[in-house]
C-alpha cells in the first residue's frame, strides 16, 4: 500500500449526492440549487441536508409548488451563465414542467443556432415500490431519453451518483439526472477525490461469457444479485449498466452480446415502447448475427402501479422474473455449463 | 376456433409442403375430412381436420414448405372474425395465433419470444388496442443466398445461421433442437464436431462451385425429396463405424425348392421369388440371433422385439425401403404377396409412411442385375443390411466329381457399435445354413 493509493469510504447513495452537491457548490460559485423543500426542510429525501445552512439562500433556493415556474427560472439562469441544479421532488412532478424541459431546455441551443447553452441539471427520483400509488411511482425516464437536446443519466451506485452528478453539473447541456427512491439508502464504496464520469458510457459491471443482462438504475441491484446466483451455478452472466440513457452507448451493449450470444434486458418501466425495446432493437441492429436466441425483456406489468402492497409487488419486475427469463433464454439455446 | 398445424408425419420429417388445398375457405369441414394434401419428405399424405366447423382461413398458399407445428389453416364456427374483416396487408404464414374474436382484449406483448415464454395474464385497460406481437420473426432470408430455397424457411438463430454459413455446412443436414425445432448454435456445433470426428463432411458438396463453373456441360437436376432424404440418411450412414462379412451360399436346393413351390402352387396363384425366400431366411436367422436385430442408441442398445425387414426398392424417383413387418411370423407366400404390393406402391409413390417405418434390418438385392457381389450401406438406425448378389453356376468338386453348383454371394454390413465380428459371423453362418437347407424356411 502506498501513500498515493486513493482512499475510499462506504457511504449511501444519498450521502454521495449530498457530498457532491456540496463539493460542486464549493468548486463553482455559478452552481446553485433550486426546488421545493430543499432548503429549510433539507429536501424531501434529505439529499440537500445542511446545504442551506452552509451556502445560504442565494445558493439554495426554496420555491413554491410551481414546477413549471422554477424549471423555467432555472433554464433562464442557465442561458445567462449560471449552473442551476434543480430538484424536482419526484419524476412524476416533472410532468408539470415538461414543456419547459422538452420545448425550451432541450431546444434552445439548436434553435438559437448555438448562441446559447443551457447548462442545467434536473434531478429527480423515479421508481415505485414505496406504496406511493400510481401517480407517484412512475418510471418515465424514457420520455426524456427520447428527446434530442437532453442528456439522461441514471447512476446505479453511490460512486456513480458522485461521478455522474459532477459530470452533469459540468456539462453544458441540460441533463436529466435520474435517481431512484429505492437506491437512496444503498451503500457502496465511493473513492475520495475528484472523479468525473464520461457521459454516454455504459459499463460492464460484471464480466461474463454466457448471457448479457442489460439494466440501469435500481434494476442493476437486482441484475447483479441474479448474476451472482447464476455464478454459483456455474453460469457466467455479463451485466451491463447503461448509466447513460441518452446518449446511449450502443457499442458496449453490442460488444457484450456479440460475446455472449444471449441477452435479457431488465427494466423497471413498462415493456411497451420502453428502454428495453430500444436496447433490443440496438442488439438486433448491432449484433444480429451473433444472437442464438431472441432478446428477452423483463419489465413492469402494464398497469397503473397499485397502492396495495401485494399488488404493487406483483406488478413490479423482480429477481425471480429475471431468473426465469434468463433460464428460458439459456434453455432456448440448449445451454450446457 | 382452432388452428390446423403441420403434423409430423414421419420420423425424418422436419417440414412438409402444402401441396394442395382440398377444402377452400368457407367450406364446411367435418372432423376427419381431408382438408389438404401434404407432401412430406417421402410421400403425399392427407391432412385431416381434427374439429368440425367452417374453414375460415388458409394461412399458407399451395406449394409452401411449412415446418412441423406451424399453423396452416383456421377452422372456426363460421362467424366472421374481427381479424378476417380487416384487410390483411401481408398474409404472414405465422400470423394469427390469437385471433379469437373479441375473446381476449389483448395479449400481453411480453411474449416477444413466442413459444417459449408464458404470456402473463394481465389486466389491461380494455380500450388500449395492443398490437399483436409477431410471434417470432423468421430469421432473415437474405443471408440464405448461399443455400437452397429451403434455407430461408428453416427456423434458425442468426448465430447458428452465420456459423453454418462460415463453416460451409449444408443447412438441410442440421437438426434443430431449440424451441419449435429452431436450429441453435449447439446444433451447428454438434454438426461441426460430428464432421470432424467422422472425417466425413456434412458440408455442402462442392457442387455449387463446379456446377456453376460448368453449367453448360451438365444438366442441373434439382434433388427431389426422396433423393434429398437418401443423401442425408446415407451421409449419416457413412458416419457409422461398420464392417463387411461375405459368404458364398450354395443355392441349388433353394432354387429347386422355389421352382417346386411355384409349380405346385401356381394354381392357387402363389408365386414366390428367390428374394422372398431370402427375406424369410433372414427373419428366421434374426429371430435366432436377436443381437443382430438391434440398434445402437447413443448410450444404449435397442434389441428389437419385432423382426421387421426392409427391402430396398429402386423407383424412378429414387430408393425406397418398404418394410415387411414381423417377417419372421409370416409365411413365405404372405411375404411374397406383401413385397409385390409394397414394391408396386413404392414405384407409384403411394407408400404410406407406416409402410416405410420401423425396419430393424434390411435386404438389398441386385442379383437381378447380374451383380456378383456388392456391399450395401446401412440404413440407420438398423444395425445390419444384407447385400445379395446373383446366383451363378460354378464348377466344384463334389464327392470327387466335378459338379455344377449354383452359388450366390451375400455380404453383410454391420454397425460395429451394435455388434461385433464374431456375433455377426455367427449370424451370417446360420443364415447361410438356412439358405442351403431351405426346407427350414418352410417349416
Amino acid at each position: 500500500m502506498t501513500a498515493n493509493e486513493p482512499k475510499s469510504r462506504i457511504i449511501t447513495y444519498r450521502q454521495a449526492l449530498n457530498e457532491t452537491l456540496r463539493a460542486e457548490l464549493e468548486r463553482d460559485e455559478n452552481v446553485f440549487l433550486i426546488g421545493e423543500e430543499i432548503g429549510v426542510f433539507q429536501g424531501s429525501y434529505k439529499i440537500t441536508a445542511g446545504l442551506l445552512e452552509d451556502f445560504g439562500p442565494k445558493r439554495v433556493l426554496d420555491t413554491p409548488i410551481s414546477e413549471e415556474g422554477f424549471v423555467g427560472a432555472a433554464i433562464g439562469s442557465a442561458m445567462l451563465g449560471l449552473r442551476p441544479v434543480v430538484e424536482i421532488m419526484t419524476l412524476n412532478f416533472s410532468l408539470i414542467a415538461i414543456d419547459q424541459i422538452v420545448n425550451h431546455a432541450a431546444k434552445m441551443h439548436a434553435m438559437f443556432g448555438g448562441q446559447v447553452k443551457v447548462p442545467l441539471v434536473i434531478r429527480f427520483p423515479g421508481g415505485g415500490g414505496q406504496q406511493l400509488a400510481a401517480t407517484h411511482s412512475q418510471n418515465l425516464e424514457v420520455w426524456y431519453a427520447h428527446i434530442p437536446g437532453l442528456k439522461v443519466l441514471a447512476p446505479s451506485t453511490p460512486a456513480e451518483a458522485k461521478s455522474m452528478l459532477k459530470a452533469a453539473i459540468r456539462d453544458d447541456d441540460p441533463v436529466i439526472f435520474l435517481e431512484n427512491l429505492a437506491l437512496y439508502n444503498v451503500k457502496g464504496e465511493v473513492p475520495d477525490g475528484e472523479q468525473v464520469a464520461e457521459i454516454g458510457k455504459a459499463a460492464v459491471v460484471k464480466t461474463g461469457t454466457d448471457l448479457t443482462v442489460v439494466s440501469y438504475s435500481r434494476g442493476m441491484v437486482t441484475a447483479l444479485q441474479v448474476a451472482e446466483e447464476f455464478e454459483q451455478e456455474g453460469v457466467s452472466i455479463e451485466v451491463v449498466d447503461l448509466r447513460s440513457l441518452r446518449p446511449l452507448d450502443r457499442d458496449t451493449i453490442c460488444a457484450s452480446v456479440r460475446k455472449t450470444s444471449r441477452a435479457v434486458i431488465f427494466e423497471d418501466d413498462m415493456l411497451s415502447y420502453g428502454i428495453g425495446a430500444e436496447i433490443s432493437a440496438t442488439i438486433g441492429e448491432g449484433a444480429f448475427d451473433y444472437l442464438d436466441a431472441p432478446v428477452r425483456r423483463v419489465a413492469a406489468s402494464e398497469v397503473p402501479l397499485p397502492y396495495s402492497k401485494p399488488l404493487e409487488t406483483a406488478a413490479m419486475p423482480h429477481a425471480a422474473d429475471l431468473s426465469r427469463v434468463i433460464r428460458e433464454t439459456l434453455d432456448a439455446t440448449r445451454f450446457k455449463k | 376456433m382452432s388452428e390446423v398445424t403441420m403434423p409430423r408425419l414421419s420420423d425424418t420429417m422436419e417440414e412438409g409442403e402444402l401441396a394442395k388445398w382440398v377444402k377452400q375457405v368457407g367450406d364446411v369441414v367435418e372432423k376427419g375430412d381431408v382438408i389438404a394434401e401434404i407432401e412430406t419428405d417421402k410421400t403425399t399424405m392427407d391432412l385431416e381436420a381434427f374439429e368440425s366447423g367452417v374453414l375460415q382461413k388458409h394461412l399458407v398458399e399451395e406449394g409452401t414448405m411449412v415446418p412441423i407445428g406451424q399453423p396452416v389453416a383456421v377452422i372456426g364456427d363460421g362467424a366472421p372474425s374481427e381479424t378476417e374483416s380487416e384487410p390483411e396487408p401481408d398474409a404472414k404464414p405465422d400470423a394469427a395465433p390469437d385471433d379469437e374474436p373479441g375473446a381476449e382484449p389483448d395479449v400481453e406483448p411480453d411474449v416477444e419470444s413466442g413459444a417459449e415464454s408464458e404470456p402473463e395474464p394481465e389486466t389491461e385497460p380494455e380500450t388500449e388496442p395492443e398490437p399483436e406481437p409477431e410471434p417470432e420473426p423468421e430469421p432473415e432470408s437474405e443471408t440464405a443466398e448461399a443455400s437452397s430455397s429451403t434455407a430461408d424457411k428453416l427456423r434458425m438463430s442468426p448465430l447458428a445461421r452465420k456459423l453454418a454459413h462460415d463453416n460451409d455446412l449444408d443447412l438441410d443436414s442440421l437438426t434443430g433442437t431449440g424451441p419449435s425445432g429452431r436450429i441453435v448454435r449447439a446444433d451447428v456445433d454438434d454438426a461441426i464436431s460430428a464432421m470432424k470426428n467422422s472425417g466425413t463432411t456434412a458440408a455442402k458438396p462442392e457442387k455449387s462451385a463446379s456446377a456453376s463453373a460448368s453449367n453448360d456441360d451438365a444438366e442441373v437436376i434439382p434433388l427431389n425429396k426422396i433423393r434429398k432424404v437418401t443423401a442425408k440418411r446415407l451421409t449419416a450412414s457413412q458416419e457409422v463405424p461398420h464392417f463387411f462379412l461375405t459368404n458364398v451360399v450354395e443355392v441349388d436346393r433353394l432354387m429347386a425348392l422355389r421352382a417346386e413351390v411355384n409349380d405346385e402352387l401356381a394354381e392357387q396363384g402363389i408365386k414366390v421369388s428367390l428374394n422372398d425366400f431370402i427375406v424369410k431366411a433372414v427373419a428366421i436367422a434374426l429371430r435366432q440371433h436377436p443381437e443382430a436385430n438391434s440398434s445402437f442408441n447413443g448410450d444404449s442398445l435397442l434389441r428389437h422385439r419385432r423382426v421387421n425387414v426392409g427391402i430396398a426398392v429402386a423407383t424412378d424417383a429414387g430408393l425406397l425401403v418398404p418394410v415387411v413387418a414381423d417377417a419372421d411370423r409370416k409365411t413365405l407366400s404372405e411375404i411374397g404377396a406383401e413385397v409385390v404390393a409394397l414394391a408396386g406402391k413404392a414405384r407409384d409413390g403411394k407408400l404410406k409412411l407406416e409402410e416405410m417405418s420401423g425396419g430393424t434390418f434390411s435386404v438389398s438385392n441386385l442379383g437381378m442385375f447380374g451383380i456378383d457381389e456388392f456391399t450395401a450401406m446401412l440404413n440407420p438406425p438398423e444395425a445390419g443390411i444384407l447385400a445379395v448378389g446373383a446366383a451363378s453356376p460354378e464348377l466344384q468338386l463334389r464327392d470327387g466329381e466335378l459338379a455344377e453348383v449354383q452359388k450366390m454371394k451375400i455380404t453383410l454390413t454391420v454397425d460395429h457399435r451394435a455388434l461385433d465380428g464374431a456375433t455377426a459371423a455367427a449370424f451370417l453362418r446360420d443364415l447361410k445354413g438356412i439358405l442351403e437347407q431351405p426346407l427350414r424356411i418352410l417349416v
